[in-house]
């Protein structure tokens, strides 16, 4: 019982954490993108199509890193080279996401209610580790995907705390006007930071089809883009925070199922809730977004 | 040069070739579709009806976003409102059997805007007191004005029979009565005709019109020119809020007389893109309410005899905002200012010390 519920809270962490980290990448660079729901849907829906009709699902992968690169794009495009509004723009690229999949989904797979499954992605055991007790298949029995998301929080944390690049993301967060007078070329950070997200949020999305539910409905992703939103507030703006966050969200996620089938006095929609309403405690506690990059949301245009 | 009514009709435009282009990708004839979705939105009688009754939501939460928006507060949270307005609503309506009609409508209408208002205030609250982004706050409420209406409907406002996770009827007497039957158009649409004409006369006739306008353009500018910010962040925000709940609550009141999970299919978001296609102005929002409730209401239709799925409504919508935004963006102004030369449409934003004096 404990250890199904620790391995699914793992499972339940994976996705939000992975789209939440390039949410990160991109909010440092002076851009908040609330499409990511729309990336992340783009992703599951070309991971499930392209693994469904090729039979593989490396190829299902690189096709969700390209549906969210390239939603990212059009987002980009707008907001980063027209310094159109990004929440507006935001909102839109997930509600053209939303339509779009559901249209192209109908169309390929009909409207038979017949769900169209793909293998689940193959799960590696890390040789003895994988066989320690609790510990052993609540953390080192996972598909790649997982490893990789966790491997990126160090990772993500050395980039943009510890290197020249990270040093140039920041700026570009922070005082853009400063960072294009001294040559960092902002609107190319923006667009690098963009496209990075993109290909983390559409693996985030496959993560969703191939690994979890090995089909796609309408919808899949449910709100996890807004939850990665939440974590990286949450997470103050630090991967390793971001990585906490996801892990106590997917816990809510994983205990959610639980109660259900259990059928106790505790509201589940509580545990549901919970992302959202802690994230407000935490603005209104820590007094709005002093963690956060200066210049965020903010457009920026050469004078 | 595109003048402020053809803007609009341009995007539209451009967005019906980019949906052409879509439809042909899915082999499908775009004349068709369109036909289609002319047909099931104005085909006869009952056609128009039934997208005047679409359109009813639309125009709240339309106005709601637009009356945030001409203030620059990002309120992506009608969505919510209207969910809090309906809850209060669906939750008072059964027990307002012992009153007159009128009385009882009037209750359970001031009940929604009531709810709307309180979700709104929060939001503007934080971003008055805690500078707490509205926008972030407000997907967030969203979010908990779901959960709270799935708790609410399961749990202590759920039938007695509990037969469906549903709530009590309202009482008959909140029931806005059909007027015009045996089309469901009611006196909903009637009211949110009305709020237009209040909030058009709100924003451009009065003193706090034109500073809510004022603080749209330039914050700072207006800060010196004497505006208090934070108070008039509240205000609208609570009257944005107030707005889409009164909404939910005619929603209620009218059409579905309880609450039930998913009781909005998404009218704060579709309200983006009303508030925008209206250019922000409440009188704009009827008609293009209107527009998005006939392609809601025509794409069943479209589904019957094309084989399209209603989704595509949702491209529709999501290529119409971005299109209008692309249009609108200063970096296009600039570009066409560098391929025809200065031009009067950039400089028709005046600075807000030129503005005529509230």
């Amino acid at each position: 019982m404990l250890e199904a519920l620790l391995t699914s809270t793992i499972t339940m962490a994976t996705p939000i954490l992975l789209a939440a980290l390039g949410e990160l990448l991109v909010e440092e660079s002076g851009v908040i993108n609330i499409g990511i729901e729309g990336a992340m849907l783009a992703g599951a829906f070309a991971a499930l199509t392209i693994a469904y009709f090729s039979g593989s699902t490396a190829l299902g992968l690189v096709g969700a890193i390209a549906a969210g690169v390239a939603i990212n794009a059009i987002f980009a495009m707008l907001v980063v080279n027209l310094a159109v509004n990004q929440v507006v723009t935001g909102t839109a690229v997930s509600i053209l996401a939303l339509g779009l999949t559901g249209v192209f989904y109908r169309k390929l797979f009909g409207v038979t209610g017949k769900a169209f499954m793909v293998a689940p992605i193959a799960k590696i055991p890390l040789g003895p580790l994988a066989r320690i007790p609790l510990l052993g298949p609540v953390l080192f029995n996972h598909n790649a995907l997982v490893y990789f998301t966790f491997i990126l929080v160090p990772a993500l944390w050395y980039v943009i705390a510890r290197t020249r690049y990270g040093l140039r993301l920041r700026a570009c967060g922070e005082r853009p006007e400063a960072a294009d007078a001294l040559g960092l070329g902002v609107i190319a950070i923006r667009w690098q930071a963009l496209m990075v997200s993109g290909a983390l949020t559409g693996l985030a999305g496959a993560f969703l089809t191939l690994a979890y539910a090995n089909t796609f409905v309408e919808n899949i992703s449910a709100g996890r883009g807004f939850v990665a939103l939440s974590v990286v507030i949450v997470g103050r703006w630090n991967s390793w925070g971001l990585a906490a966050a996801s892990v106590l969200f997917g816990a809510a996620m994983a205990l959610q199922f639980g109660l259900q089938a259990l059928g106790t006095v505790v509201p589940y929609q509580l545990f549901l809730a919970l992302p959202y309403a802690l994230t407000l405690v935490v603005l209104a506690g820590f007094g709005g977004q002093a963690a956060a990059p200066s210049a965020l949301g903010e457009p920026y245009r050469r004078q | 040069m595109l003048s402020t009514i053809a803007k609009p009709f341009a995007a539209l435009a451009l967005a019906a070739a980019l949906i052409s282009i879509v439809l042909a990708a899915l082999g499908a004839s775009p004349l068709g579709v369109f036909a289609a979705l002319g047909e099931g939105a104005f085909g006869n009688w009952y056609a128009c009806a039934d997208t005047i009754v679409k359109s009813t939501p639309l125009v709240f939460t339309g106005l709601a976003v637009a009356l945030a928006f001409s203030g620059a507060l990002w309120n992506i949270g009608a969505d919510g409102q209207l969910t809090i307005g309906a809850i209060a609503a669906g939750a008072i309506g059964p027990h307002l059997g012992n009153f007159p009609h009128a009385i009882a409508i009037a209750i359970i209408l001031a009940a929604g805007a009531l709810g709307g208002a309180v979700w709104g205030a929060v939001a503007g609250w934080l971003r008055a007191r805690r500078d707490v982004n509205e926008v972030i706050s407000t997907i967030m409420l969203n979010f908990v004005a779901v959960q709270a209406l799935s708790w609410v409907v399961h749990g202590p406002l759920m039938e007695p029979s509990r037969a469906y996770p549903t709530s009590s009827p309202i009482a008959r007497a909140a029931q806005i009565e059909f007027y015009f039957a045996p089309s469901r158009i009611n006196l909903g649409m009637i009211l949110a005709v009305a709020l237009a004409a209040a909030c058009y006369l709100l924003l451009f006739r009065t003193g706090a019109g034109f500073e809510l306008r004022a603080m749209g353009r330039n914050r700072r500018a207006a800060t010196f020119f004497g505006i208090r910010i934070p108070a008039l962040t509240l205000w609208v925000m609570a009257l944005s809020g107030a707005l889409a709940g009164l909404g939910g609550a005619v929603q209620i009141s009218a059409i579905s007389h309880r609450l039930y999970e998913k009781l909005s299919p998404g009218w704060g978001f579709e309200a983006i893109a009303v508030a925008l296609v209206a250019r922000l102005n409440p009188l704009g929002v009827i008609p293009a309410a209107i527009l998005f409730g006939a392609l809601d209401n025509g794409s069943q239709a479209m589904q019957r005899t094309q084989g399209i799925s209603p989704e595509l409504v949702q491209v529709i919508q999501g290529l119409v905002i971005l299109i209008i935004l692309a249009f609108d963006t200063p970096a296009w102004s600039g570009l066409r200012e560098q391929i025809f030369g200065a031009s009067g449409d950039a400089a028709a934003v005046p600075p807000v010390a030129e503005m005529p004096d509230a």
